[in-house]
């Protein structure tokens, strides 16, 4: 400890509190294994910043959506107010772009112009007069997107320095829409579309809402399935089944599935559920089932885990004052097992929603333009969706891949936030 | 599981407690004046773990209304003949039972005994005390809601009124009633188990080394409990303090290796043992 007093006397003799050369070997030893655990820490934090990092960099230009401004004039023909839909408001939206560019007349160079603008704009126009018909025969100002095109030059993702050859638009493009900023028509507001959009060929139109509520429906299934049947089997296996070869035999099987790598899953789910019972394709309730195969594992074992965990002395006291095995289990070890149980649930869906090879097998990576009315509708998942748009050449999805997988992390830090307070809540009331 | 067999002859087995004719026959007459008769007999019980044999044709008569200790070394058997008492020993899935056991001359072990409805009338205390996670009040009215006893009410609080003062705990707890049971001090909380065990209005009460996981000052509390309670409820209780045997019980056992020693009273057991091994127990040659 301290050597105050060490230089008092002659060499020979040490008193018992000198250190020797085993004790500071011993103080090394344990400061280098600390210095090896603060650099394992560290090492595993920079990789998580710098992947956490590089997909929100990427992801930045996804934030928000650069739209344009238009003064459109609905003529009291074009559109039929007793059948709003049926309008041609791609015409009446190519003549309010016509009125700024008036010079711009050659066929082509008016198909080059439109480029610059989304193909979604005709719906946004159509939306708005079905929505109140009385703008029939007005003329009024309308917000949509610009086509893809137009938004990577208004982010400055096309480099309108690089010789022509090698940039994706053209030079007059360029001065078209630097006529639309100096008119003070580009905005660039939030881009909610991306939330709550259906999936679309366009990138400026393509957003999460359909894969969110596709994911949605299969977790619900995945967790309407494997909880209950999770803690069933588990509170079955731990408190009543005999110990014997059979239940030894489950045992191993249980915790072999749990490393079935997921894509078997899948393989099963299309066997079984598409082809044997002829569910829908793509659905999110077929997804769920199979989710909820490789989530029931992990319940399991992490429900026997818990069950383990809870102190014999409970057992024995229940049955003590004359509890039945039932009463035990539901009303002290369940109980007492349940922020355990709840923790390996929320981790075995969190798994579940990340879970992309058996999604692609039962087809929900099918190209879908609406969220799924039900369960039993097609539809896309998050991790699907990250897929197909991964997938996708154009350059806006570069963006919008990465802003989902953004997404994704959220609802998974989400879900480990509920469980970490569903836990904290449990464990008080007890 | 449990396994049974009542056509074990006991006459053999009888020589191998000492002094068991004049026990079985002052029990007799005890019964006949009507103050302290049999409520527990047993006769012949042996039990195995597997294929270990851990007691051997145990014979024993327990006076009711009164304290009866066992006592005796290490993994001789106390805990495991207790637990058969109640059946607690049903949950072990490797333990088999063989002999009769009877309370108030009804065989525990016959098939048509529910141990659900045993163990309400049997309690049991263990070593360490283990409160229910739960709160003061919870852990006294659980057993008697299951047994559907009395239901939650002015009826309950009577329940849990009358059994923690019965364990003499009523006065430190009354504030705190819906306070974690977990929250009270060593001593408080194996009151409290004692409470819950009462809760249920049991006729005997199992202790098994109640007092080992407590200081002094509590062992002393839990004592003189133990010697109120003797009026109402047969209490057996395991101890490995020769001392408390003597402060608490009246008749005491003597375990040794499996096999039942020496029943007698416990002021004569410590005074003038019959068996060698009992005095060398006694007097602390081993054990
Ligand atoms: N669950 C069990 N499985 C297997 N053997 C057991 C089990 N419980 C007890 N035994 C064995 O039975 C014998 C008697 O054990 P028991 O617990 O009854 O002893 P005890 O007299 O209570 O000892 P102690 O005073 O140490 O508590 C011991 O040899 C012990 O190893
Ligand atoms: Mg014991």
């Amino acid at each position: 400890m301290s050597d105050t007093t060490a230089q008092s006397g002659k060499p020979k003799e040490r008193a018992w509190y000198e250190p020797d050369a085993k004790l500071s070997r011993r103080h090394a030893a344990d400061r280098r294994l600390r210095i090896y655990g603060v650099a394992a820490i560290v090492f595993a934090l920079s990789m998580l910043a710098t992947l956490v990092g590089t997909i929100a960099i990427t992801a930045a230009p996804a934030v928000t959506q650069t739209m344009v401004t238009l003064e459109v004039e609905v003529p009291e023909g074009a559109v039929d107010p007793s059948d709003p839909r049926g309008g041609s408001y791609q015409k009446i939206l190519n003549s309010a772009v016509a009125r700024i560019f008036p010079e711009v007349d050659a066929p082509r160079e008016q198909r080059e112009l439109r480029q610059l603008f989304s193909n979604g704009g005709q719906y946004a126009l159509r939306d708005k007069v079905v929505s109140e018909p009385s703008l029939i025969g007005q003329t009024f100002e309308i917000s949509f997107p610009l086509s893809d095109i137009g938004d990577q030059l208004h982010k400055g993702v096309i480099d309108r320095d690089l010789p022509r050859e090698q940039r994706r638009v053209s030079d007059e493009q360029i001065a078209w829409y630097d006529r639309l900023v100096a008119q003070d028509r580009i905005s660039a507001p939030l881009n909610f579309g991306l939330i709550f959009n259906a999936d679309s060929r366009f990138p400026e139109l393509a957003g999460l809402w359909g894969a969110l509520v596709g994911s949605f429906y299969a977790l619900l299934i995945c967790f309407l399935v494997s909880f209950p049947v999770g803690i069933s089997a588990a509170v079955y296996l731990e408190e009543f089944a005999p110990k014997n070869r059979l239940t030894d035999l489950i045992e191993v099987n249980i915790n072999n599935l749990a490393a079935v790598p997921s894509i078997v899953f899948g393989l099963l789910g299309l066997a079984v559920f598409l082809n044997f019972f002829g569910m829908p394709r793509s659905a999110p309730i077929v997804g769920g089932l199979v989710l909820s195969l490789m989530t029931l594992p992990t319940i399991i074992i992490a429900t026997r885990a818990a069950l383990k965990a809870v102190p014999p002395s409970i057992r024995e006291a229940a049955i003590g004052v004359g509890a039945s095995k039932m009463q035990t289990v539901g009303h002290h070890v369940l109980p007492l097992a349940m922020p355990g149980i709840l923790t390996g649930t929320i981790i075995g869906l969190a798994q579940a929603l990340g879970e992309t090879a058996p999604l692609l097998l039962i087809g929900m990576n099918a190209f879908i333009t609406a969220a799924p009315d039900s369960m039993f509708n097609p539809s896309t998942a998050l991790p699907t969706q990250i897929y197909i748009w991964a997938d996708s050449p154009e350059r806006g999805f570069t963006s919008r891949t990465s802003a989902a997988i953004i997404v994704l992390l959220g609802f998974l830090v989400c879900m480990n936030a509920i469980a970490i307070y569903m836990r904290k809540r449990f464990e008080r009331r007890w | 599981m449990t396994t049974l067999d009542t056509t074990e002859p006991s006459g053999m087995i009888m020589t191998k407690t000492a002094d068991n004719t004049g026990t079985l026959a002052k029990a007799a007459t005890a019964a006949r004046a009507g103050e302290h008769e049999t409520k527990i007999s047993a006769a012949g019980v042996s039990v195995f773990y597997g294929e270990k044999q851990a007691l051997f044709d145990v014979t024993i008569d327990i006076p009711a209304r009164q304290v009866m200790a066992f006592i005796g070394p290490s993994g001789c058997g106390k805990s495991t003949f207790l637990r058969c008492i109640n059946r607690m020993n049903d949950t072990i899935d490797i333990c088999s039972v063989k002999g009769r056991i009877e309370i108030d001359g009804a065989d525990i072990y016959d098939p048509k005994i529910d141990p659900v409805l045993l163990r309400a009338r049997v309690g049991m205390v263990f070593q360490k005390p283990n409160p229910f996670p739960k709160s003061i009040y919870d852990n006294i009215a659980y057993g008697p809601r299951i047994h559907g006893v009395a239901k939650a009410g002015s009826a309950m609080d009577e329940i849990v009124e009358t059994s923690l003062q019965r364990a003499g705990l009523w006065n430190e707890v009354k504030d705190r009633l819906h306070e974690p049971g977990t929250g009270l001090s060593g001593g408080q909380q194996q009151r409290l188990c004692i409470a819950r065990a009462i809760a249920v209005n049991p006729d005997v009460i199992l202790m098994d080394e109640p007092c080992s996981a407590l200081d002094p000052i509590a062992t002393a509390k839990v004592e003189e409990l133990i010697d109120e309670l003797r009026t109402r409820y047969t209490i057996v209780i395991v101890t490995h303090s020769m001392q408390q045997a003597a402060r608490v019980s009246q008749k005491a056992a003597f375990f040794h290796l499996g096999n039942l020693i020496e029943v007698d009273e416990t002021d004569r057991m410590f005074t003038n043992p019959t068996d060698q091994r009992t005095q060398d127990y006694i007097t602390g040659r081993f054990g």
